[in-house]
């Protein structure tokens, strides 16, 4: 089968385990590594794996740009703004990793297929990945008033991009739990633990349905099929416990752990995010070969 | 006509004591308390829900007035004191705290927990911009090493917070630990020192006094002990303690006991004192806020609720994990289950 080429901006901890896991892809060929700093730890593994490593940034890439037709943008959302620019005018998909949030909000597990035509799409937040689809999953058969979720993850998994822009945490995910959830009204909170060893990504998710509309068989059974569908690109993605049932409230327990590619399995919130960019990218792919081999 | 002051006292009970009433102030409520503290000379006055700005929530709580107007409220019939709110950078943002200040707040209060320090840059920033007095708020102190608080205080200092605070939030602190903190603070930071006490285990007061005696000069009290678990340093007390050491705050004792007793005890829906709950809080090192969450999860799950913290506890759970408080009462409910059958 043939493959489509791709290429990682950003040589931190995220585009590295992208780099990890693209290695394993069926339908996608990871071809470069994009940094800016030729002694960082990304780009040497990406040269000791066979990768061409690109130490000028995306205008360095765009020297090159055969290289690949998807880009992932794991820099900053500050960069993502230039970068999604001239990915643009060279005609490149881009799945952006980072809070800039030009592109439509997608979360892998529920509205990927209605993007796979856009240019530039985004990822929302670790959060978002890992509650956006509970959200969703009580939604689609229980209309949700009001969803609320709080993200607990370690401190070490929480690198100074987050932490200096936490608000872009909150906001982009409550605006994504309403526009892509699907709740009327959408609230985010995140607390980093510094406990040692460090906590696993955990996520709570509250969901007030409609007066009326609680349905608790059906919310059960569309939980379990929605964590079925997580768990199937994120293996480390679980319920910590049956969801707990209270008048109009549905409280839904999640745990991530990580792959442990090349972030530590803790770190599970860096694990969704790097997962479900593959993801999406794995999808564009099919779609654009189905459409070659028509 | 204000003598000087050598403590400036914030009256936390509008805010702390927000989780002991499960977030029920009410407009009128925040009127009467607010416009006696002014007229006892208080200088600052703390009006946000417990977990600040933005904190109404179903993990929290959700405030019956929102807080926006409890803050206008204040900010109203307060022309000698200055209103305060906290915030905590994950569950508050810039937008609430810009809201805030339009509404009157003079003074941003930006809390992290104590080696989380570098999520609160930007929020000190703003509120600066916004012409705010800002402190940085270190909450969970008894948590780190004292060289671990000493560099998160001063990254606070050095994003502009005119005063950092060590705060007691679970009332685990024992006098010593205070003074050692305190001391290292100050001989570390060239910015204002504040403490903040929870009475869980009845040491307060005397955490209090050892704070003042290292050279803290910003000091939270909540009057009639309204503040979460078993309440802060009893304002007025303080008040009278401070006098009698020849301590200046500035504050009118006389009346501040009666607007204890005649405005803030009718709120209370008990009186505040040291319950098995709030002494388990203290004990185990949890953050103060999660006695009344706690009970209620015991209750559901028919479980004794001092299990419940002292797991908590081990598991060094921070403040604002109140989702892990369930968490922990259906584990121990499933363990005790086991056991039974």
């Amino acid at each position: 089968m043939s493959k489509v080429k791709v290429a990682i901006l950003g040589s931190g901890n995220i585009g590295t385990d992208l780099m990890i896991k693209l290695g394993r892809s069926d339908v996608l060929e990871l071809t470069a590594v994009i940094g800016i700093d030729p002694e960082s730890d990304g780009l040497r593994r990406a040269r000791e794996l066979g990768y061409t490593a690109i130490d000028s940034g995306v205008d360095g890439f765009l020297k090159q740009p055969e290289l690949a037709d998807i880009v992932f943008d794991a820099t900053s959302a500050k960069a993502h703004l230039y970068n999604a620019k001239v990915l643009q005018e060279a005609g490149k998909k881009v799945i952006d990793m980072t809070p800039a949030a030009i592109g439509p909000y997608v979360c892998a597990a529920v509205n990927m297929d209605e993007h796979l035509d856009k240019d530039n799409i985004n990822l929302i937040t670790c959060g978002g990945q890992a509650t956006i689809p509970m959200v969703h999953a009580v939604n689609r058969v229980a209309p949700v008033e009001y969803a609320e979720i709080v993200a607990t993850i370690s401190s070490l998994s929480a690198g100074p991009g987050t932490r200096a822009n936490i608000d872009e945490f909150t906001e982009t995910t409550s605006r994504a739990i309403e526009k892509v959830g699907g709740a009327k009204k959408g609230k985010a909170i995140i607390i980093l633990n510094p406990a040692e060893p460090p906590i696993l990504m955990r996520d709570t998710i509250y969901t007030l349905v409609e007066e009326g509309k609680m349905d608790e068989e059906a919310i059960r059974k569309s939980i379990q099929d929605m964590t079925d569908v997580v768990q199937s690109y994120v293996p480390g993605y679980r319920l910590r416990t049956e969801p707990f049932f209270d008048g109009n409230l549905v409280t839904i327990f999640v745990e991530v752990e990580g792959a442990g590619d090349y972030l530590p399995k803790y770190a599970g919130n860096l694990d969704i995010m790097t997962a479900a960019g593959v993801k999406v990218a794995e999808e564009f792919a099919k779609n654009v070969l189905a459409k070659q081999t028509v | 006509m204000t003598k000087q002051r050598d403590i400036l006292l914030t009256e936390v009970a509008l805010r702390d004591g927000s989780h002991a009433i499960a977030h029920q102030f009410t407009v009128d409520q925040v009127l009467d308390v607010t416009k006696a503290l002014n007229d006892a000379n208080v200088p600052y006055i703390e009006v946000s829900h417990g977990d600040g700005l933005a904190g109404s929530s179903v993990q929290y709580g959700l405030s019956k007035t929102n807080e926006m107007e409890l803050i206008e409220a204040a900010a109203s019939v307060a022309d000698k004191s200055k209103i305060a709110v906290l915030l905590l950078p994950g569950i508050g943002t810039l937008n609430e705290l810009k809201e805030a200040a339009g509404l009157g707040a003079k003074m941003a209060r930006i809390a992290t927990h104590v080696t989380e320090a570098d999520v609160s840059p930007q929020h000190i920033a703003y509120a600066k911009e916004l012409g705010m007095e800002t402190v940085g708020f270190l909450m969970m102190a008894h948590m780190a090493p004292v060289e671990k608080l000493v560099e998160q205080a001063k990254l606070m200092e050095s994003y502009g917070a005119d005063t950092v605070y060590v705060v007691d939030s679970a009332g685990y602190l024992l006098p010593d630990q205070v003074r050692e903190r305190v001391r290292a603070l100050k001989q570390s930071i060239g910015v204002n020192v504040g403490f903040h006490a929870h009475n869980n285990l009845s040491l307060a007061m005397a955490n209090t006094l050892a704070a003042i005696e290292e050279g803290a000069t910003r000091i939270d009290g909540s009057v009639r002990c309204l503040g979460a678990g078993a309440g802060n340093t009893q304002t007025e007390v303080l008040v009278a303690v401070l006098e009698r050491m020849g301590i200046e705050t500035g504050v009118d004792l006389y009346k501040m006991m009666d607007l204890a007793e005649d405005i803030v005890a009718p709120i209370l829906q008990s009186p505040q004192e040291i319950t098995k709950d709030s002494l388990t809080l203290g004990y185990a090192g949890v953050y103060s806020s999660f006695a009344l969450h706690a009970k209620r999860a015991a209750k559901k799950f028919d479980i004794d609720s001092r299990d419940i913290l002292i797991e908590l506890g081990k598991r060094r759970v921070v403040g604002g994990q109140e989702d892990m408080i369930v968490d922990v009462a259906a584990e121990i409910a499933a363990k005790k289950e086991k056991v039974l059958s």
